[in-house]
């Protein structure tokens, strides 16, 4: 992270390397011609890193596919593409084939399916170089180990033997860097590298692709929906809306003096990781167009707070902003005046004040408690064999979780996936009892419960799930879905009409469409009918798996708003499942860091965040980027090692130790023997009693 | 989010719920119907279903004879203006015969495949569903018709049911038919299960029976439709086989199959009493398959958009 900014400033009059002119894609579909990409024009200088940011479907990734020719044939590609001055758009495959992977290479989102499943990596990577370059077999041998080392992998000669699935994700995606690196190319497309990965792998990930760029020299374009990892990486940014490019400078001048309301609304609607006070977000009302039919004009009118006539006339051109810095141009008729009077997104799209819960006033052990889970072990078999099927192990996912959460709090579980978060969640939900441990929901035990009980706790304790369009029944209209939970718990059918349709009213939806599937909805509208299905039993507890995870960033904002309004209004206590720390922190009271099973820090959100004790919390917030370019810049990640152990075999003492940068550096043998031999309990270390943490020699050390 | 800040700057947009309205998706039933009506033969086949059905129950109707009365006056006669197709040796009319034959094999294989896949749709989702000890023995059972030889023991339990309604006839064929697709329903539910909505359900305490007839089995409609449409024809070609062997539709009531059957020796001699029952089967089947082709182009959401229109 730190030669990121020998930028290329001011090299407008060399010659670009890739020149992109009037690029359009369309593709013909059922419901008519869908228009991917309209006239999209950027150029890429040599060593240059551009950022391109938009939502899904806003054609980022189709525009870089047309770039590569890789787009299927009934895609109608026209404009110009131009790389070292020979036009790409029109080649035959064979041409494109013999530029393709040795001066432009493409690394995917998901490198489990970029990777062939039958053959090894070494022969994978060998091929790549074989195919491009006249050298003997051997040669390409030794240059695949060379790569593997060069991406970080460990033992690269043994490594190279061995088939993709006995890679993690974070170590298939060094494998595709590899790849990529392999022939030397001159750009390198990189198609949401990270967003299938975890926080702290992400970090690694970001750290290769910077190592591969400098190795390489070559340009970068890095497409990515998270304005965090831009900030950090990119000299400039392209920011994309319904096929178009809205809005196109460096990289200071877009996050600081954005000028298209659209990437204002998206910057002032992410939650950020090191707000002190609960900043309201703004969110970006609405949703994107369908790119069918487009109406003339420009494409955000529907949810632009600053629309004029002349908006939903003419679709406004990418034009250079006069006052701004070199290369800043944005699409927007008002974007001149948005520059004069300095709007920011607040003064845009306006803020809801927060509310603030009555009873939050109380102390936190007056209130009653809602939930309370002590040492909940979930353990499962590991069986072998088909026919007789014996038990060769014990995988546990969870092994002694204790906390509670008391009423109109919120509790966040954190952790990267495989942490054991969402099997804590389902024990809880399945209100059966635990391999060991108890589980108390509002006062009764689940071992003790008998199945009349159980139904009747159904009704207090609900569940938003992370994918709205995986959680709602896609044959039934959303009018039966609301009124399920209802019909099972008893309501007559009149009563549940008239509930859904309070419903619907409740989470900000249209009471008239109750007869709509959930397939006629956004992710956004299909998470609150998620929302609103939790509620209609009017329940005290609601358990949230990622509820935002799933949806766009201008989309998100508008939801968390929405939980935290219904928090209030109906005073419900939240159990929050997330990765994502900066929802985290906008949306918890208290947050509890999960690793590997178990507990390793607990405690007041704020206290947490500002004070982490644990050095894997440590590293877990060092690891978020947030969406700042200069603090990006600035600041020195803790990059974790190595992936997650597998809970089957978990490390004896702490097992956080075998990754953990204070064991490996910081810690003397005789400390070190003790991390080994003893697990650090949960206790206050800090000087604070609401705040425990399990590290032996756990320190503060402010990472934010 | 209703009182924002921002709204003097555009009242007029405070209700603005988004753009559904603008973009209204097509409906799923309009989008199948569309697309099976893109392709040519399915078409064909659904149109020549309904005219074999029409000319089946309304052919009766508009001739003097019936399907088990004679024509004293012609025996063995070749087709003419009085008897379409014919007659037999008997003096039975063919044509009477063959929509009567029709008639049945129509039924045969609606009411079996129906049943069947019913069966195998009921089977497949509550042993998928609850698993278990149910599951080890449905899967056995299944495993079990599986192995057993269905023509025949049709054939040895024909006698039996000898002086019953033909109905007992298609239960048995129902009962050989739906092992298969059920082991598919199994599979399909014990994906389903990990769903989220089924979960959803499940934590809201929803019934087991009301989770697999709300969402575990409409979720597989469009395979058990298709499913159906298939097994018609199986059905249909099971019910021939076997009476034309003398095990199914026993006389004096006729099917295509016994038609067949009886009327096999006079292929050369006496073409009308073999052919015409032997076209329309053939055309009943290719009519069934081709819909069944065309539905599950249409109902597969992966089949590729070709452009046309």
């Amino acid at each position: 992270m730190t030669q990121v900014n020998e930028r290329a400033s001011g090299a407008d009059d060399s010659e670009p390397l890739l020149d992109v002119r009037d690029l359009s894609v369309s593709f013909a579909s059922e419901a008519g011609v869908v228009s991917a990409v309209r006239s999209v024009s950027y150029r890429l200088r040599r060593g240059e890193v551009l950022g391109i940011v938009g939502e899904s479907g806003s054609g980022k990734s189709v525009s870089s596919l047309a770039v590569m020719g890789l787009l299927p044939p009934h895609a109608k590609v026209s404009g110009s593409v131009r790389f070292n001055g020979e036009e790409l758009l029109g080649r035959s495959d064979r041409e494109l084939s013999a530029i393709r992977g040795s001066k432009i290479s493409m690394v995917f989102q998901d490198p489990l399916s970029a990777l062939t499943p039958v053959y090894t990596i070494g022969d994978q990577l060998a091929e790549a170089i074989l195919v491009h370059q006249d050298v003997g077999k051997d040669a390409a041998r030794r240059r695949v180990i060379e790569l593997l080392t060069l991406v970080g992998i460990p033992n690269p000669e043994q490594r190279a033997t061995a088939f993709p699935h006995e890679f993690s994700g974070g170590m298939r995606q060094r494998v595709m860097i590899a790849m990529v690196m392999a022939n030397n190319p001159d750009v390198i497309i990189a198609d949401e590298p990270t967003t299938a990965l975890d926080v702290t792998i992400q970090a690694q990930i970001l750290d290769v692709l910077q190592t591969a760029r400098r190795a390489t020299g070559a340009s970068l374009i890095l497409i990515t929906h998270d304005l965090g990892v831009i900030a950090g990486v990119a000299d400039r940014v392209a920011v994309m809306y319904a096929g178009k490019l809205v809005e196109l400078g460096a990289v200071d001048d877009v996050f600081y003096r954005p000028r298209m309301p659209y990437t204002l609304g998206l910057l002032g609607s992410l939650p950020r990781l090191d707000d002190d006070e609960r900043r309201p977000l703004t969110p970006i009302e609405g949703q994107p167009p369908s790119l069918v039919a487009l109406p003339p004009g420009c494409p955000f009118v529907p949810r632009c707070p600053l629309r004029i006539a002349k908006c939903s006339e003419v679709e406004p051109t990418l034009d250079a902003l006069p006052r701004s810095g070199a290369g800043h141009s944005a699409a927007c008729h008002r974007s001149g005046e948005v520059e004069e009077r300095g709007l920011t997104s607040s003064d845009v799209f306006g803020v809801t004040p927060t509310p603030t819960a009555p009873g939050a006033s109380q102390p936190r052990a007056q209130r009653a408690t809602m939930l309370e889970v002590r040492d909940l072990v979930k353990e499962y078999p590991l069986t072998k064999g088909a026919l007789f099927r014996r038990r060769v192990g014990t995988v546990q996912a969870v092994s002694g979780v204790s906390f509670d959460i008391r009423a109109g709090e919120t509790l966040a579980l954190v952790g990267e996936s495989g942490c054991g978060k969402t099997t804590t969640i389902m024990e809880i939900l399945n209100l059966v009892q635990p391999t060991a441990g108890t589980i108390v929901v509002l006062g009764r035990d689940t071992a003790r419960m008998s199945p009349a009980q159980r139904f009747a706790i159904r009704r207090d304790l609900q569940v938003v799930f992370q994918d709205p369009l995986a959680s709602l029944d896609p044959r039934l209209p959303i009018g039966d879905i609301l009124a399920e939970p209802l019909a099972t718990h008893g309501a007559s059918a009149e009563a549940c009409t008239r509930r859904a349709r309070e419903l619907l009213e409740l989470v900000g939806l249209r009471p008239e469409h109750a007869n709509r599937y959930p397939a006629q909805f956004s992710g956004g509208q299909r998470q609150r009918v998620g929302i609103a299905r939790a509620l209609a039993l009017e329940p005290k507890l609601l358990v949230l798996d990622e509820p935002v995870s799933a949806l766009d960033v201008s989309i998100r904002a508008g939801v968390i708003n929405l939980l935290e309004r219904l928090k209030v209004e109906l005073s419900l206590s939240y159990l929050f499942v997330a990765h994502d720390l900066s929802v985290v922190r906008h949306l918890a009271d208290r947050v509890a860091v999960m690793y590997l099973g178990k507990i390793v820090e607990l405690g007041d959100v704020g206290e947490v965040f500002r004070r982490p004790a644990h050095p894997y919390t440590q590293a877990l917030l060092s690891a978020i980027p947030r969406p700042d370019p200069q603090i990006e810049r600035r600041r020195r990640r803790i990059v974790l090692g190595g992936d997650p152990p597998s809970p089957a075999d978990p490390p004896s003492g702490c097992r956080f130790r075998t990754r953990c940068p204070k064991y490996a550096q910081e810690l003397d043998d005789e400390q070190r023997r003790r991390c080994v031999a003893e697990l650090p309990p949960l206790e206050a270390r800090t000087g604070s009693d609401d705040h425990v943490d399990a590290c032996h020699y756990a320190a503060v050390v402010p990472v934010l | 989010m209703a009182e924002r800040a921002s709204s003097q700057l555009l009242p007029e947009q405070a209700g603005a719920a988004g753009g559904l309205d603008a973009t209204e998706a097509v409906s799923r039933t309009r989008l199948v119907a569309r697309r099976f009506v893109r392709r040519r033969p399915a078409v064909a086949g659904l149109v020549s279903l309904a005219l074999l059905f029409a000319v089946a129950y309304l052919g009766p109707f508009v001739i003097p004879w019936q399907y088990d009365q004679l024509d004293t006056n012609a025996f063995l006669s070749p087709p003419s203006a009085v008897h379409w197709f014919g007659t037999t040796q008997t003096g039975f009319d063919v044509f009477a015969l063959t929509m009567r034959g029709l008639q049945k094999s129509l039924i045969v294989g609606l009411l079996g495949a129906v049943m069947s896949t019913a069966l195998a749709a009921i089977v497949g989702a509550f042993s998928g569903y609850l698993g278990g000890t149910l599951n080890t023995v449905l899967l056995t059972i299944i495993d079990l018709l599986l192995v057993l030889p269905s023509f025949l023991i049709i054939a040895i339990l024909s006698p039996l049911f000898r002086d019953h309604t033909w109905l007992v006839f298609v239960f048995l064929l129902a009962a050989f038919q739906w092992m298969v697709t059920a082991r598919i329903v199994r599979g399909l539910t014990l994906s389903l299960k990990e769903r989220e909505f089924v979960t959803a359900a499940r934590f809201m305490g929803v019934p087991t029976w009301q989770i697999i007839a709300r969402h575990i089995l409409p979720n597989m409609a469009s395979f058990l439709i298709i499913d159906a449409t298939i097994n018609v024809s199986s059905l249909i070609l099971a019910e021939v086989g076997l009476s034309f062997f003398g095990f199914g539709v026993q006389p004096p009531d006729v099917s295509l199959g016994t038609l067949i059957g009886d009327n096999a020796g006079a292929a050369l001699s006496y073409p009308w009493e073999f052919y015409f029952p032997s076209g329309f089967l053939v055309a009943l089947i290719l009519a069934i398959n081709l819909v069944g082709d065309g539905l599950r182009d249409a109902l597969d959401p992966n089949a590729v958009f070709q452009g046309r229109r």
